[in-house]
């Protein structure tokens, strides 16, 4: 064997200009959700403007809205909603997706065929009014809205998931786990999860940007948070009778809603790389 | 003569992940005569297949030319654009990779892709490009000459597309052919066909060849000079008789020394002892198959029938046959992980379940399997440590700094470097690999390691170097292995016996010096033979065997 010289290293990344712009959105965009009731200059429901679709001033930096409230304050506590409801109904689907997914291929057979089939029926119902339905029933609230959500994105995380772990499980280091007597768990947490954990995490990124539209689009038909509070999407609903008037009201939450789900496709696409140098 | 080929201190890049820079073909020059066959040897990483595909003016992704020149038939092919370079590929320089059934599209009937380089150059019309198709099949002793072009990759054999991807390299007339490693993938004899097809089409042209290889034995056949290449520099050069009588450099010694394994007998005082003692591992009746059915009593494909065999304590059992002969279905099977349709497999006088999952942790610690191929049995994702002491913490409750001190003695016991535990198995070489994945059975302090064709991926030098370390862990602690290979002198080097596979039946069972034996299976004589020698005249000399001479080709 050849000497080599050999030293436990921190392995160094490799993070684009792209990645970092994305980062830098999504990083504003959380600080505006935790710091809304410390920063907003206004309440969510105050009246501070005589006019309605108010412009842009040093009062009020992105107008007033339908009813002369604060624009800038009531997208800050909107974003609360959108990227809180949301976030928690990407955890929820995801973890239960994967989870499901890696154990279906893990175990395979009858569990494997139950789970699969159970899924692919939710996964046949049209997610838009699968939500009208529930919300329509059940009436909505914060629960609500994120368990609708999280049952709508589970059933794609699962089928993601699976199609993952199959290729995974059929590897020799599985096979050699199995004949070691590793149970399911130890297989799934150990063996296959980080081999997919990239996948994974690109697939969270993904659904996340899905269910924030589905959450605006659920808000702007009057299905989502309810007044006074507002969402994006219901903050978009609300002032839609500003657009004639190209009135900062309707752009600026449009604009939020862009700018985060397109921030969050560009970061999952320019995540910081491992660099793996052999001989370095 | 003048040089077809003439190679004037060809540098080769590659970028590393970290934008760094890294010579991976330092300066070399050499150059191959018209009609003659240059071999370059060497292990894997030492470069050879880069400068193999330099003669295409080609550099696999991240790598690339950085200077010298490159002329092939008074061409620089480092110079040409890439419009003109495709110009000369099938007519003056042509390929025939190491793997064809993955170089074969699926989807296409052969006769097309074979002649595929006359349409694309506009060589001759298709009537003309298809008889000297057939011409070339029957040249290279394919069957069925006229009729195999209208079959498809799959209804083929390795041996049969690797043949059919000499005839495509050879369609254009090309004045040099560059063959990389084309029998690798083959059985030995299916090895011997090929060779011998391509050695006699090589010799009715006047093209050049260059044979990249990594066995010393089958260059000795086809070559009639000789470059040793190690880590991108040139460290001998001479004619084949030279190089395999008289080596100089240290490096080709070695290749010469790993070539004949020396063969040690049994240790007669362990077996003597273990005599009254049951058998570590009895294997009864077993059969084994794919395609079960519920209701039926057998499987639809047995790859297994009726195999018997047992290994007593301290001593080998080699399992040796042709790809398709059931020798990984006998050893998945006794490992649990599909199960048997018939017959037995006892460890230590105890019977064990037909699958991994309903025997005793226990008795699946006692026997433990090593893998073919170490890239997919070591986990990626995780630090070698790791996986050497899973085994450690999941069969003995080890946890913490008793567990670190042993994961470091069985680095040592492996001889591996221990800073080696922080790494990932994807910064390993292949040797180091097998070591870890040896070093991951050892932990379990097994009594019988299943060694699936552990030394089918390595390259000869490192290949010896396991054997020798299974050899010397053997002595120390008293463990029996299980050796599957296709490889006969290996099986040779660690086993007391060998049980001779052919078709999922068991042919024979004799001691491992006497496999080939006039007195033993006809078939037994026939894997003997196809052993390729370091003797250059080998190869002919098959024409006059009983078996393996010149029979009507099939």
């Amino acid at each position: 064997m050849r000497p080599q010289v050999l030293t436990s290293r921190r392995p160094s990344f490799r993070f684009n200009l792209v990645g970092w712009v994305s980062l830098a959105i999504i990083l504003f965009w959380a600080l505006a959700a935790i710091a809304a009731p410390a920063f907003a200059p206004h309440g969510v429901g105050d009246m501070v403007d005589d006019d309605y679709f108010g412009p842009i001033s040093w009062a009020l930096p992105l107008g007033s809205d339908y009813l002369g409230r604060d624009m800038l304050s009531r997208i800050m506590y909107g974003t609360r909603y959108t990227v809180g409801i949301s976030l928690a109904a990407v955890l929820i689907a995801c973890t239960t997706g994967v989870v499901l997914g890696m154990t279906a291929a893990t175990a395979g057979g009858w569990l494997d065929t139950v789970l699969s089939r159970g899924l692919d029926a939710l996964s046949s119902i049209p997610s838009k009014l699968f939500g009208l339905v529930v919300v329509a029933a059940v009436g909505s609230s914060i629960p609500v809205l994120i368990m609708t959500l999280a049952v709508i994105y589970t059933p794609g995380a699962y089928r993601f998931a699976r199609a993952l772990a199959v290729n995974v499980s059929t590897m020799d280091f599985v096979t050699a786990a199995r004949i070691r007597g590793e149970g399911t768990r130890y297989l799934i947490g150990a063996e296959i999860l980080p081999n997919i954990i990239g996948p994974v995490f690109a697939d969270i990124g993904l659904r996340f940007v899905f269910i924030v539209l589905l959450l605006s689009g659920l808000s702007f038909l009057g299905l989502g948070v309810q007044p006074p509070n507002a969402d994006w999407g219901a903050l978009v609903r609300e002032n839609i009778g500003g657009l004639p008037f190209g009135a900062p009201a309707v752009m600026a939450p449009s604009l939020a809603i862009a700018s985060l789900t397109i921030s969050v496709n560009l970061l999952i696409d320019n995540l910081p790389r491992k660099i793996r140098d052999r001989s370095a | 003569m003048t040089q077809l080929v003439d190679i004037r201190d060809l540098r080769v890049d590659a970028t590393t992940d970290a934008g760094r820079r890294i010579e991976i073909i330092k300066g070399i020059s050499l150059s191959v005569a018209e009609g003659e066959m240059v071999a370059l040897i060497g292990e894997s990483g030492s470069g050879k297949t880069t400068i193999a595909l330099s003669l295409l003016g080609h550099a696999r992704d991240g790598c690339r030319i950085a200077g010298g020149s490159i002329l092939v038939a008074g061409q620089d092919m480092a110079k040409l654009t890439e419009r003109e370079r495709a110009k000369l590929r099938g007519t003056v320089v042509s390929y025939v990779p190491q793997s064809a059934a993955a170089a074969f599209n699926p989807s296409l009937r052969v006769m097309d892709q074979v002649i595929e380089i006359t349409r694309i150059h506009r060589l001759m019309p298709r009537a003309e490009a298809e008889a000297r198709a057939i011409a070339l099949f029957r040249a290279l002793s394919l069957p069925e000459p006229e009729r195999i072009g209208a079959r498809y990759p799959h209804q083929l054999s390795g041996g049969q597309l690797q043949r059919l991807a000499a005839a495509m390299a050879l369609i254009g007339n090309p004045r040099l052919v560059v063959f990389d490693e084309p029998t690798t993938a083959l059985d030995v004899t299916t090895q011997i066909e090929v060779l011998r097809a391509i050695k006699s089409v090589m010799r009715g042209t006047s093209a050049g060849g260059v044979y990249v290889s990594h066995d010393l034995a089958i260059v000795a056949q086809v070559a009639d000079r000789i470059v040793v290449l190690k880590n991108g520099e040139v460290q001998e050069e001479g004619l084949t008789a030279q190089i395999l009588s008289a080596p100089r450099h240290p490096y080709t010694k070695a290749l010469l020394a790993a070539f004949r394994p020396e063969t040690v007998p049994a240790q007669p005082a362990v077996a003597e002892a273990a005599s009254a003692a049951p058998p570590v591992l009895e294997v009864d009746d077993v059969s084994a198959g794919y395609g079960w059915m519920p209701g039926r009593a057998m499987p639809l494909i047995r790859a297994v029938k009726n195999v018997s065999f047992q290994v007593e304590r301290g001593r080998n059992i080699g399992i040796i046959g042709e790809s398709g002969c059931g020798k990984s279905t006998l050893a998945r099977t006794i490992a649990g992980i599909m199960p048997a349709c018939g017959g037995g497999i006892s460890l230590e006088g105890q019977r064990l379940a037909p699958l991994a999952a309903q025997r005793s942790r226990e008795q699946l610690r006692r026997l433990q399997i090593v893998f073919q191929s170490a890239d997919t049995a070591l986990n990626p994702a995780k630090q070698i440590g790791e996986i050497i002491g899973r085994p450690l913490t999941f069969y003995k409750g080890m946890r913490g700094a008793a567990r670190e001190a042993r994961v470091d003695q069985l680095l040592d016991m492996v001889q591996l470097p221990r800073p080696l535990k922080h790494r990932h198995a994807a910064e390993l070489s292949g040797g180091q690999k097998q070591r870890v994945n040896l070093a991951r059975a050892l932990a379990a302090e097994p009594s019988v390691i299943l060694c699936d064709e552990i030394t089918s991926a390595l390259d000869t030098v490192v290949a010896a170097a396991i054997i020798e370390l299974l050899r010397e862990l053997q002595n120390g602690l008293g463990l029996s292995y299980v050796f599957i290979s296709h490889d006969l002198p290996t099986v040779q080097a660690i086993c007391d016996e060998v049980v001779v596979m052919r078709g999922g039946e068991k042919l024979e069972q004799c001691p491992a010096m006497q496999v080939g034996d006039p007195s033993g299976h006809p078939y037994s004589q026939l894997l003997m033979a196809s052993v390729p020698r370091l003797d250059p005249t080998w190869l002919d000399g098959l024409d006059s065997h009983p078996q393996l001479g010149r029979a009507p080709p099939g």
